[in-house]
Formats: structure tokens, sequence, C-alpha cells
């Protein structure tokens, strides 16, 4: 049954099986273990960002293609969701409308630039990718009655999820049930089913073309396979996801704006992520986003502390200073490319 | 046989997954015109490639005057006194006729008797001196491609099928030049597979299959034995055209 | 040099030069005149417009010819812009009398000043980025990008350790500042000073490129690396020398866009960097006078839509670059690659 889940693409290794494990239980614990919203936030946000990055993974790893739109997709599913929250009330309906539209529209635009720029080189791609990526986050903050502009958009959930609503009277463990605990496991569940969905469609035969068509796409072609329609659908269904994690963003944060979703310092992080966790191997990205996503609020504090016990040295201090975090990791990211770019999925599969 | 001026031996080439060359092995003597000829595919061009630095030797050692040049880069094989004519042509189609000359010498300048001997080969250049490369007609930048080997003397020159896709009067008017050349010093190693071709123009000549030398001898003795020209190339020397 | 022989028996047959792309900048211009309503202040937004172009070109012309040459594409090249502009900082600050002073003298050493020490620096730090970041991943796309991108992310924190993180204010200098009248347009000076360096900047390139012996391995290099090797060349040397060249033009951009924002943000390098790819490639990757060109227009249809429809300033360059691909799907002015 465990080969069927996760269509028999096992780890591959003692410690990377250890690692995967341990996350998936500190996730779907995470309540009970860590009660607090500090704790909470940051795995609800280690799960909607598993399926984000694993969705990039697919275009990156697996396909080939370097896009930078894909916050724009993230912000899409936000803005889809959050939007109709705010516009239509706090019902399921809502939701569920806001999602379809935002799938909608997301699956219309990465066919309009997939067909239009796939079939140009790498480099083209990505430039485009950017271009338009920025005119999107501009038009987002620029539309300030529809978007809420710079400041974005604060708006209720179904009151299923709310914090104050009460699924039953009683604790477990010591944690009141409430809404927070019901849209967490919704997130939680949600991004699981995503996760091994995504694992599926990379170890079937059309995954099995993309991966060819990454390794050599002339020869690919040569033997019949439509590459551009491959790449396209690749680079639609990354984008759904994408999508998808925004919607669950929206409904834990219930808040949606565009530094949250659609600045390029999303862009860079998710590249981060799927880099220094492993590239084309999916649970690259689930090692990837827990590490970073872990680092962005934990390993700040540390650095605060050493920063502090270093004061007086000329340009210690302000290289460990908290906000410095994103310098580390960089230099982190370019050792990552040039001496493991299998990550560290790959390091631990070689042992 | 005049004294060898580059040998290979044992040469073998990779690219990517592909083992093109499998251990060539056979030696250009100095002066004159060597022929290398076989059918598509039988690694010729890597062959010259190989020589030229393009491509890496696996294994094996390419001799020249003492060096081997299997060990050196590109420019570093150039520099030795080698020059290469590609198969494409390799001129710089935005720069003019007398840019790609000018490129083509390492000292100042070309020098002018040269220049004048050049145009007395190929009067096409002279014509159309000052006009970008890339508007000449195909025979005009084969002519260029050979005239930026020739511009200053060189030990060595490489050629990659000349005569590819150009009229019979163009090809006559080739024929007429290197026989010119063939009373400098210059030593010639030119790959084709226009039998004629290289029947009036060949002194030594060698066949290429499959990565591998068959036959290496005198162009004299080839044209005169059909049934070797049977067995290597699959053809008569009156009935191909 | 040996001269053309004199006597030809018929004419050179008429080289086409291709003029149609230049009269974009024109068209442009004048379609914006009737939307824009008075002359005036089309003066002002063209003049902006062309001031600006200018600046991008400067700090475009480098990518370009980089990834023509060496088909490296430095994702992280608006870090050598945010350095040339930090740097304006280290000759300033020491020197802010002569900033003041109403010399036009003093204003315009301090100025040259600022380019040298910014060139310099960005210069020597490009030569470092060749070999430690760039040169290990010859030949593959998607590694470069990655880390180019990396190397702008790390460059971008050490900007804001050594400078901190506030915005610096940086005026330029008294000379340069306000503007000039010309009928009912006012013109800031500044701009017609980015103007004229701009020209100048073009003018120096197209020299080099044209007639020196350099300047011809960059063209032949662009078409064809392998046959410029084959002649003897080692074209590994001018890699590096165009990337320190294309750095250094960077950091030039730079100092001429700090004075022109007058405010420096550690991030207003990758800011610039999305007009930049849009410039190029409308341009022709490895295409200097196509870069000009591009840099004209899309700085020219930035300004126009700017004043005249705000929201969808970002946007209509892209439709620009998608109009533009559309009819010349190389860019304007492609080069004959091998």
């Amino acid at each position: 049954m465990l080969n069927s889940l996760l269509s028999g693409d096992f780890p591959r290794s003692r410690a990377l099986t250890a690692i995967l494990l341990a996350i998936f239980v500190l996730l779907a614990l995470a309540p009970f273990l860590f009660p607090g919203t500090q704790p909470l936030n940051v795995a609800a946000k280690i799960c909607y960002f598993i399926v984000l990055v694993a969705s990039y993974d697919l275009l990156l790893g697996y396909t080939g293609i370097v896009s930078f739109a894909h916050t724009m997709f993230f912000g899409i599913g936000g803005y889809g969701v959050g939007l109709a929250l705010y516009g239509w009330g706090a019902s399921w309906g809502a939701v569920l409308g806001g999602l379809v539209v935002a799938l909608a529209v997301s699956v219309a635009l990465s066919l309009v630039v997939g067909l239009v720029s796939l079939r140009v080189r790498t480099i083209f791609f990505a430039m485009i990718t950017l271009a338009v990526a920025s005119a999107f986050a501009i038009l987002a903050s620029q539309l300030s009655s529809l978007t809420g502009g710079e400041d974005g958009r604060s708006f209720s959930v179904p009151e299923l999820l709310r914090p104050s609503f009460r699924v039953f009277e009683g604790q477990v463990f010591g944690v009141a049930v409430t809404g927070r605990i019901v849209v967490y496991y919704l997130v939680f569940l949600v991004s699981l089913a995503l996760f091994l969905t995504m694992i599926r469609i990379v170890n079937s035969p059309f995954g099995r073309v993309l991966q060819a068509i990454r390794e050599n796409t002339f020869r690919a072609e040569a033997i019949g396979y439509r590459t551009v329609v491959y790449r396209t659908i690749a680079n639609s269904l990354g984008a759904g996801m994408a999508t998808m994690a925004g919607a669950l963003m929206a409904l834990w944060l219930r808040y949606i704006g565009p530094d949250t979703s659609l600045s390029f310092a999303i862009m860079i992080d998710i590249l981060l992520m799927v880099v220094i966790g492993g590239m084309g191997t999916m649970y690259g990205a689930a090692i990837g986003a827990t590490i970073f996503i872990l680092a962005q609020n934990y390993l700040q504090s540390l650095m605060g502390l050493a920063s502090k016990a270093l004061e007086g040295l000329p340009l210690l201090p302000k290289l460990l200073h908290p906000d410095r975090w994103l310098l580390w990791l960089g230099v982190l990211f370019i050792l990552s490319v040039y001496f493991f770019p299998t990550g560290i999925v790959g390091k631990l599969r070689r042992k | 046989m005049a004294e060898p001026l580059l040998t290979l031996a044992g040469v073998n080439t990779r690219i990517g997954r592909y083992h093109i060359l499998h251990g060539v092995d056979f030696t250009v003597a100095k002066g004159g015109i060597t022929m290398l000829l076989g059918r598509n595919g039988a690694g010729k061009t890597t062959t010259l490639r190989t020589i030229m630095g393009l491509w890496r030797a696996a294994e094996g050692r390419i001799m020249f005057e003492g060096t081997d040049l299997a060990m050196l880069a590109t420019p570093e094989i150039a520099r030795l006194g080698i020059a290469y004519v590609p198969e494409n042509m390799g001129i710089f189609a935005d720069l003019t006729v007398r840019e790609n000359l000018v490129l083509a010498t390492r000292e100042r300048a070309p020098d002018a008797r040269r220049l004048q001997w050049i145009f007395g080969l190929f009067p096409a250049l002279e014509k159309f001196y000052a006009l970008a490369a890339g508007a000449l007609s195909g025979g005009q930048k084969q002519m260029l491609s050979i005239a930026r080997a020739i511009i200053e003397p060189r030990k060595l020159i490489l050629v990659d099928e000349p005569t590819k896709g150009l009229a019979p009067s163009i090809i006559r008017n080739m024929v007429a030049a290197f026989k010119e050349l063939k009373q400098t010093e210059t030593t010639i190693l030119l790959v084709e597979q226009n039998f004629m071709f290289a029947e009036s123009l060949g002194d030594g000549v060698a066949v290429m299959d499959d990565g591998k030398i068959r036959h290496s001898g005198t162009m004299q003795a080839l044209a005169a034995d059909r049934d070797l020209q049977q067995r290597l190339l699959g053809l008569h020397l009156d009935a191909h055209q | 040099m040996t001269a053309a022989p004199a006597a030809k028996a018929t004419a050179l047959p008429a080289l086409r030069r291709d003029w149609l792309p230049v009269l974009l900048v024109p068209i442009v211009a004048l379609v914006a005149l009737p939307l824009i309503g008075n002359v005036a202040g089309w003066l002002t937004l063209t003049v902006a417009g062309l001031a600006m172009g200018m600046m991008i070109f400067i700090m475009a012309s480098g990518l370009t010819l980089v990834f023509g040459l060496m088909d490296v594409l430095n994702f992280g090249h608006g870090v050598f812009i945010s350095i040339g502009a930090f740097a304006v900082t280290l000759v300033v600050l020491p020197l802010a009398t002569m900033v003041q002073a109403d010399s036009v003298l003093a204003n315009i050493a301090v100025l040259l000043l600022c380019a040298v020490v910014a060139m310099a620096l960005t210069g020597a730090l490009g030569w470092a980025f060749e070999r430690v970041i760039v040169r290990p991943v010859y030949g593959q796309h998607l590694k470069q990008i990655l880390v180019t991108m990396g190397g702008m992310i790390v460059a971008e924190q050490l900007i804001h350790v050594l400078w901190g993180a506030d915005p610096i204010s940086v005026p330029p200098p008294e000379a340069f500042r306000g503007s000039v009248l010309i009928g009912e347009a006012a013109i800031e000076r500044y701009r017609i000073l980015a103007v004229a360096v701009g020209l100048a900047v073009f003018a120096a390139m197209l020299l080099v490129l044209n007639r020196t012996k350099i300047g011809l391995l960059i063209r032949a290099g662009v078409e064809n690396g392998e046959m410029v090797e084959a002649l003897g060349y080692r074209i590994r040397r001018l890699f590096v020398g165009v990337f320190v060249a294309g750095s250094a033009l960077a950091g030039l951009g730079g100092v001429m866009w700090a004075f022109y924002r007058q405010t420096l943000t550690p991030g207003m390098g990758m800011e610039v960097m999305v007009l930049i790819f849009i410039v190029i490639i409308v341009g022709g990757l490895g295409s200097v006078g196509g870069c000009f060109l591009g840099s004209l227009l899309v700085a020219l249809v930035a300004n126009y839509t700017g004043f005249l429809a705000p929201k969808v300033a970002l946007g209509s360059n892209i439709l620009l670059m998608v109009l533009i691909l559309m009819w010349r799907p190389q860019g304007l002015y492609p080069v004959a690659k091998r």
C-alpha cells in the first residue's frame, strides 16, 4: 500500500526516510506538540510551501524549465480565495468559487505564456517570465480598489475554520480544539494530498517523458514527442498546484497582500528551497522548505545572539546580524549549485 | 615517401556517448596534398577537428614537428602554423572580406604581394573586398575561407570538403588554385568525397571508414587499382561523375 | 593596410543597410505627441525618455555583449549597477564641498571621479565574479542562471552590511540641478548631461568595435567563437576582458542612475533588471546597435505611458516586446550566429 501511495518513488536512503518521517510526524501532530501561535504558523507555512516548492520542482527539476512567474500563480490562488471571501462573505461557496476562478485564470495564463515562450530558449523564457511576473505584481498593487493595494486585504473565513469556533468542549492533550486546529488540519491534509499527487505525476509515463525532455529536448523531439505540448502541460500543472498552495495560504493567514504572495523575494526563497533541498526529487522540496522556513524563523534569533556576543569587533556583528540570514543562505545556495547539485536529498542518497 | 609532418597514433575521440574515432593511425607527408577519403559518417571531419583541438582526443597522440597536439588548446595549435578551413567555411558574415582577412593575419596587416597573389587566384575577393562577407555566394565564401588560410605562410592546412555544393566551373577554379598552392612549401590535408577532384590533386591518400584508417598510400597507386577503389569506396573511377 | 584596389569592373553590390528599426524611435515619439496634447509636455517627456534610455543603454550594453560573445547570461548584472551607484558615496561624501560648489569644472571633476571609482570597483568585482562564479559553469545555462542569481542575493546582502539598509540621498552636483527652459518646456539639466554621456559611450563603443582589432575579434567571436580560436586567438582572455568591461559599464550606468534617482537603495540595480532584460531581448542578444535602439524605445514608452496611463507602464513595455518579437523573433538586429 505504501508502494502505491508513494507511486514507487521511495526515499532510498535511511537517513532521508528518517528525516521525512520526522517532518511528517511533527507536522501531523503540530497543534498538540507545539501549542502556541508562532509554532503553528511555522508548521502551516511549511505545509503549503512544500506544495509550492514541489510544484516548482516539477518545472525546474523534472522538466528543466526556469520560470520566474511561479509566485504569480501563488498570488492568483491567494487573491482568488481571499478576494472572494472578502467580497462574497465568509462562506464555503466563496472559497470554492474563488478557487475555481483562480485556477481558471492560472491555467489560462500559464497556457498563454507557455505556448508563446516555451518555444524559445531557456534564457529567453526566464527573462520573459520575470517581466510578466513583475508586471502582474505592479498591477496587483495598483488596482487598490479591488485588491487593497500595498496593504492587501483581511477577510473572514467560514465559521468552521475560525479560532473562535469550538469543535467540541474539553481538551485533547491539553489543547482546546478550535477552528484554528480545524483549518490547520485542512491545510495539512490537502498539502499532503497534493504532494502525493505530484509524486504520482512525476512517476507516471507523462513524468518520464518530462524527464526525457529535460535530458535532451532534441532527442525527445526526434523520437516523436511534441515537446512544446508536454512542457506546456507541465507548466500549467505547476501553475495549478501553486495556485492551490496560494489558496491554502489565504485560508490560513486570513489575509492576502503583494508582500506575502507576489514579491520577488518569495521567488528567490522558492529557488533557494528547491536547490538546497534537491532538484528533481520532490522530497527535496519537503526538506528544502522545512529547513528554509525553520531558519527564517529560528535561525534569526540564533544569529541575533551571536551578533550580540561579538559586539565590538569590526565586521562580524554586521555579518551575523539576524537580518542577514539571507546572506548565508545565499552562500549555501551557491555552494549547493556547485558542489551538491542534487541537493541534500542527493547527498543523503549517495551514502 | 617524404618525411612525415603530422603523425596520428591511436587517436580515439568521443563526443558525448558516441565513440567516433577508434584508434586512428596515419601519417601526412611533408609537402603536397594528402587526401582523406571515405563515405559519410566515416569520421573524416572528426579527424580534422581533433587535430585542430576543437574536439579532445580521448586517447592517442598527434605528433607535429615534435609536439603532441593532443595536449594543446586550439589557439596554440593554430599558432604552430596550422590553418583550418572548416566544412561550413566559418567565415564571419557580419565582417567584410577585408576584415576576415585581417583577422587571419598575425602580423600587422596582410602582406601586399601575398594579397595580390590571392586576388590572382580568387578575383572575386578583390572585387568584393569591402563587402560584408555574408553577401558573397557559396563559392566565393569558400574562396574566402581558403584565402584566410593562405594569407600568411602556414606549415599545414586542414581543408574539409571544399567542393561541397559548388558548381563544376567553380570547382575547376579551385583545382587550379590548389595546384598553384602545391608549388609553395605548404602541406595540405584535404578531406573530400568527390573522387575526381581528389584524384586530380592528391599526392598521398588515406581512406577512412568507421573511425579507422583502412588504407593509405599514394594517389597514383589508388587511381590505378580499380578493384581497390571498388572495395574501399564502392565506385569505379570512370563511372564516378 | 593595402587599400582596396582602385580599378573595378563592376560596382559593388549595394549593401542594404537595415534602417527600418531606427525609424521606430521617431515613430513612437510622433505617435505620442497628439496623445500628450501639448508640445512643451511632450518635449519634457521625450528628453526624459531619451535620458533614461541612454542610462539603460550604458547599463545593458555590457550584458548583451557578454551574452553574445560568451553565451553567458549574468542574472546578477544588477549587482554591478547597485555597487556602481553606492560607490558614488565614496566620492561624494568626502568631497561634499566640490559637489556643492558653483564651479562647473569642479562639478564635472566630481562626476568624473565618481565614474572612475565606480568603474574601477565594478570592473575588479566583475573579474572576480567571472573567475569564481561564472567560469565553473560555462555552457550550462540552467546553472548559470542559478549561480548568478545566488551571487546577486549575496552581493545585495553585502551592500546592506557595508552601507546599511536606509536609503541614502545623493543629489547631483550643483551645476546639474534644476532645469533650463526651452520655450515652455522645463528640461532638467541632469537629463541633458545623461544624453550627452550616453551618446559619448555609444560612439566610443562603435569606434572600438569597428576600428580596432579587439573590436574585430569581439564581432567575430559573437558570430563564431570556435573559428576565432582556430585562427590562433585565445578567446578566453577576450571573454574575461569583455566581462570586466561589461561590469564596468554597468557601474558607470549605476553612477548615472544614482544621480538620476537621487536616492540609493540596495535593491535599485535589481529593479532596473526587468527593463534591461526587455531591452536586450528587443534589441537582439549580442547587438550593441540593437541595444541602443531598444533602450531608447523602452525608455520612451515607459515615460509616455507613465504620464498617460501609469498603471500599465510596465505592461506596455511587455506589449512592445511582444510586438517586436512578432515582427522580428530574434530582436531588432539579430546577430548572425554560426
